[in-house]
């Protein structure tokens, strides 16, 4: 990262900084502390027993028959030691009190802190039948990995409630184990809330050609089982044997410890461009938890995407030490399914479908979207990061679509 | 024999293969990607991101004196390699570059 800047003097800067959350906002945070140079007590506490690891390995690497099955971490012990970071796995804070500037963990801990780094994420969303049933899955923590992977055989049933990344990421983990796969979709068509009916398609139809069965436009009524997970009845009437359930229908930001502490807490903390949060000085947000003013989009948006929560620390970093603002990213996400990187830049739910070429289907897709005006405003592409990488740049230039597709090569 | 710069020096391209805002992927035992700005100037940096694995010379995005990685965003300045943002957190090995009349070589 960046040298540190000789005026401010970070060395000498003796604020205690507390990190709530130790996955990829928390931890890149201290990481981005350190490089700046600050040399003052930062702890950070994790609900989880794991040392950190990254998270989008859960629904990838972590269920393919070809891994171990281990979880990917997110630093080495080497680098925790060289970081000078106390760091309390197994302690889920449960309580904050902004005005005595303390944290409790959930053994009765006091952590006293002159600067708070909220970065405690997401947890996935269940459905309601579905907690505490064996065979029944969300994928969110190494944990749940760990156990759906075990459950992963040839000629077992799965169903998959939600079509969106994680449940289509799961499906084409579980049709490499030869698992017969069933993905049950509450909207017509897959994803067309944030890429459209067309794009929506190309990509559900990945699950046809790859053998597994989309249902869509039909919700879960009820999980069947007393102990164990044994079928879903579906809001059509029909019924599915299961032997698992994977459901993945979002997450809600994991601000219930933040009850009764006074933040602005609604869908996410709400905090300024800056990422302090509103109202609280030396109260910051950082990665899924946060909805920021965006400097793009001028008004708030909370983004659960991996590099978010990686530029959410580099500017949490700095807005604590005063150093220069980082150069501000596009949203930017991918996926990995059935064997093909699908990445979008951009935000395509801002616009309409404005260009297409090629399909999922051959492997090589390219869409990109506009907004009223004719100017870009986010594209996806399937297997084809060149393409992005233009597309990225016209995003971010304000391109004009008819523009940008004058100047694109026939061939891409 | 020759001196030490030009006895492990490699050909990558002539001038008139690698357009302006390009990178191109120079093989050889220890692989090296190319890269020529915007402004036409060359540089060149290990092949592969330090983050995981991906091929800077095949895929990759210039912008002004960075280079990025298309897999997860990372930036890389051209002149010394070092990360610019997440999730890089290791500098870029970088090259010498040697432009002689049309031949562009790189030191290894
Ligand atoms: C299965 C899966 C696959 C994904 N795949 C992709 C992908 O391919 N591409 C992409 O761009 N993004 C992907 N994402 C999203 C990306 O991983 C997240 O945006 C990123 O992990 C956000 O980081 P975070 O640190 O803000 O939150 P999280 O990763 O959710 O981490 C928050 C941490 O805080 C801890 N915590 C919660 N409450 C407390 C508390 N009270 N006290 C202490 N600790 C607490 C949690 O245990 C957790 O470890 C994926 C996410 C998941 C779950
Ligand atoms: S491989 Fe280059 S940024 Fe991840």
């Amino acid at each position: 990262m960046s040298s540190p800047d000789p005026t401010l003097d970070t060395a000498n800067d003796t604020r205690k900084v507390l990190v709530v959350g130790a996955s990829v906002a928390g931890v890149r945070t201290v990481q981005a502390l350190r490089s700046a140079g600050f040399t003052g007590v930062i702890t950070v506490l994790g609900a989880e027993r794991h040392f950190p690891y990254d998270k989008p390995p859960i629904s990838k690497e972590m269920l393919s028959s070809e891994s171990t099955g281990e979880p990917v971490p997110l630093l080495t012990e080497d680098d925790v030691a060289k970081l000078d970071v106390e760091l309390r796995l197994g302690a889920a804070a449960v309580r904050l009190d902004p005005a005595a500037k303390v944290v409790t963990t959930e053994d009765g801990e006091a952590h006293a802190y002159d600067v708070l780094v909220i970065a405690t994420g997401a947890s996935a969303r269940n459905l309601p039948s579905g907690e505490g049933l064996a065979g029944v899955h969300t994928l969110r923590n190494a944990e749940d990995a760990v156990q759906l992977r075990s459950e992963l055989a040839p000629g077992r049933k799965a169903v998959v409630v939600g079509a969106g990344f994680i449940g289509a990421e799961f499906a084409a983990a579980a049709r490499a184990w030869d698992v017969d796969v069933t993905v049950v979709e509450a909207q017509p068509i897959p994803l067309a809330h944030i890429l459209g009916d067309r794009i929506g398609a190309e990509l559900g139809g990945l699950h046809e050609l790859h053998g597994a069965t989309l249902m869509t436009g039909v919700t879960t009524k009820r999980l069947v089982g007393e102990t164990r997970v044994e079928a879903v009845e579906l809001s059509d009437g029909r019924t599915l044997p299961a032997d698992i359930v994977v459901v993945g229908i979002g997450a809600e930001p994991a601000t219930a410890w933040l009850k009764g502490s006074g933040l602005p807490v609604s869908n996410g903390i709400d905090c300024e461009a800056s990422l302090e949060v509103t109202g609280f000085p030396d109260v910051y947000a950082a990665g899924d938890v946060a909805r920021p003013l965006h400097f793009l989009y001028g008004e708030p948006v909370r983004i659960e995407h991996w590099t978010n929560a990686n530029d959410h620390a580099a500017l949490v970093a700095s807005s604590i030490l005063g150093t220069p603002v980082p150069r501000p990213a596009l949203p930017y996400v991918w996926s990995d399914q059935y064997g093909h990187r699908i990445q979008i830049i951009g935000l395509p739910s801002r616009g309409e479908l404005v260009l297409t070429r090629g399909s999922a289907a051959t492997g090589n897709l390219v869409a990109a979207y506009a907004g009223p005006d004719g100017v870009l405003v986010g594209a996806l592409v399937l297997g084809n990061p060149r393409m992005l990488m233009k597309c990225r740049k016209a995003v971010m230039k304000s391109v004009h679509h008819a523009d940008f597709e004058r100047d694109l090569p026939a061939a891409s | 024999m020759e001196g030490t710069t030009t006895m492990n020096r490699r050909f990558a391209c002539t001038t008139g293969d690698l357009d302006p805002g390009e990178s191109m992927t120079v093989p050889g035992e220890v692989k090296i990607a190319l890269h020529r700005t915007e402004d036409g100037e060359f540089f060149a940096t290990a092949d592969t991101c330090s983050h995981e694995e991906w091929s800077l010379g095949e895929d990759s995005d210039l912008e002004d004196d960075e280079l990025i990685c298309p897999l997860h965003m990372a930036r890389f300045n051209l002149r010394t390699g070092e990360p610019t943002c997440f999730p890089a957190t290791i500098a870029l090995k970088t090259y010498a570059v040697e432009v002689e009349g049309d031949d562009v070589y790189v030191v290894a």
